[in-house]
């Protein structure tokens, strides 16, 4: 969170928190910036496979197996890993998985890296082409309501949802650091 | 060279509890000819995703042997996979590649393996607890043993011929092979 003007706090906490309230069991994640905070906490719970990804579609088969299995799962991903999905989301709209992906958006509010545009302005309609429910927060105090929501929607309907935790929200990346 | 069919059931001889996730294509068939079971995750897609699917279950169900079979195209397309397992060391996952050294269902095109990419040597590297190469039948009750008893993760490589065996296909709906895969594995534990 160094490289960040604001090092968010609060919001990682109100996802953790509805974690715990839904009983996330296994959470996947590439590491990145805007999740650092979360992994951080998902890592230290014992209760919680943390299981880091070399690619985010291992991600996707990886909560499919989980939930054959008995567990709930969660994936972190950036918005440039939804497009590295794709194919690998087939799986879970054939098989009516569940599955709850909390993506941090690059590509849009005062983004430094133009090459993060590409897939970042195209991350939500794929996302919804997939047969994702997408909810966008801009807000740290949105988090908490609309993750809750999102959790509830996702497991206790066997649906596939996607909160896109925006850049506003997540801070200006900053590269003289 | 190993018959694939042949090898696959004598593979699956006395499975008992075992769960099993067959990759897309040829595996899902062979294991399908063994006989349906309601404790068989049958890929009809889904390809590089065979040997995560068998992470998510192992870490759900660390009282149970999971068995991933797949082929060499498909365990190529999730090599990082075998990376990422290697970091969380399950030990009751076992993963069988049959390795034909070609796309068998595109009209055979060699695979990586077929020019000499070792299977065995990339498991070895991402911490796999043993990895093994098999190409005679008479190995079978071996990779059986280490399938319900070995300490995971375990990668095996069994080289199969070419012969083509019969299309045995399984049930295809993917919500039915989900709900009946999780009802048999709760009736399993009651």
């Amino acid at each position: 969170m160094s490289n960040r003007t604001k090092p968010a706090l609060q919001w990682p906490d109100a996802i953790y928190t509805q974690f715990r309230r839904v009983g996330i069991r296994q959470v996947g994640y590439v590491p990145d910036a805007g999740h650092s905070r979360l992994i951080e906490l998902c890592v230290k719970d014992p209760n919680i496979h943390d299981v880091v990804l070399t690619t985010e579609e291992e991600g996707v088969a990886l909560a499919a197996g989980a939930v054959l299995g008995g567990h709930r799962a969660a994936l972190l991903i950036q918005s440039s890993g939804v497009g590295n999905c794709i194919n690998m989301f087939s799986l879970l709209k054939n098989c009516g998985f569940p599955c709850l992906v909390l993506v941090t958006m690059r590509g849009e509010f005062v983004e430094f890296n133009p090459w993060q545009v590409a897939m970042g302005s195209i991350t939500e309609a794929s996302l919804k082409l997939c047969g994702f429910l997408t909810y966008r927060v801009e807000a740290p105090d949105d988090v908490d309501e609309i993750v809750g929501g999102g959790c509830d929607m996702a497991f206790n309907g066997d649906l596939l949802v996607a909160i896109l935790l925006s850049q506003r929200l997540i801070g200006r990346k900053i590269w003289n650091k | 060279m190993l018959d694939r069919r042949e090898f696959v059931r004598e593979l699956l001889v006395d499975r008992n509890d075992l769960v099993v996730v067959s990759g897309l294509g040829s595996p899902t068939y062979d294991v399908a000819a063994c006989g349906d079971h309601p404790l068989n995750f049958y890929l009809w897609g889904a390809m590089g995703g065979a040997a995560m699917i068998g992470l998510g279950l192992a870490l759900a169900q660390p009282a149970r042997r999971v068995l991933v079979l797949t082929g060499d195209g498909e365990a190529l397309m999730g090599l990082g996979s075998i990376a990422t397992i290697g970091v969380k060391r399950p030990g009751n996952l076992v993963i069988v590649v049959l390795d034909n050294q070609h796309y068998g269902e595109t009209g055979m095109q060699p695979s990586h393996t077929r020019a000499g990419i070792d299977l065995v040597a990339v498991a070895r590297a991402c911490r796999f607890s043993d990895a093994l190469y098999v190409s005679e039948i008479g190995a079978v009750g071996r990779v059986r043993d280490l399938v319900h008893n070995g300490r995971g993760p375990i990668l095996v490589q069994a080289r199969i011929s070419n012969k083509p065996a019969p299309r045995v296909l399984p049930i295809r709906d993917g919500h039915a092979i989900k709900l009946r895969f999780m009802e048999a594995l709760s009736a399993n534990l009651a």
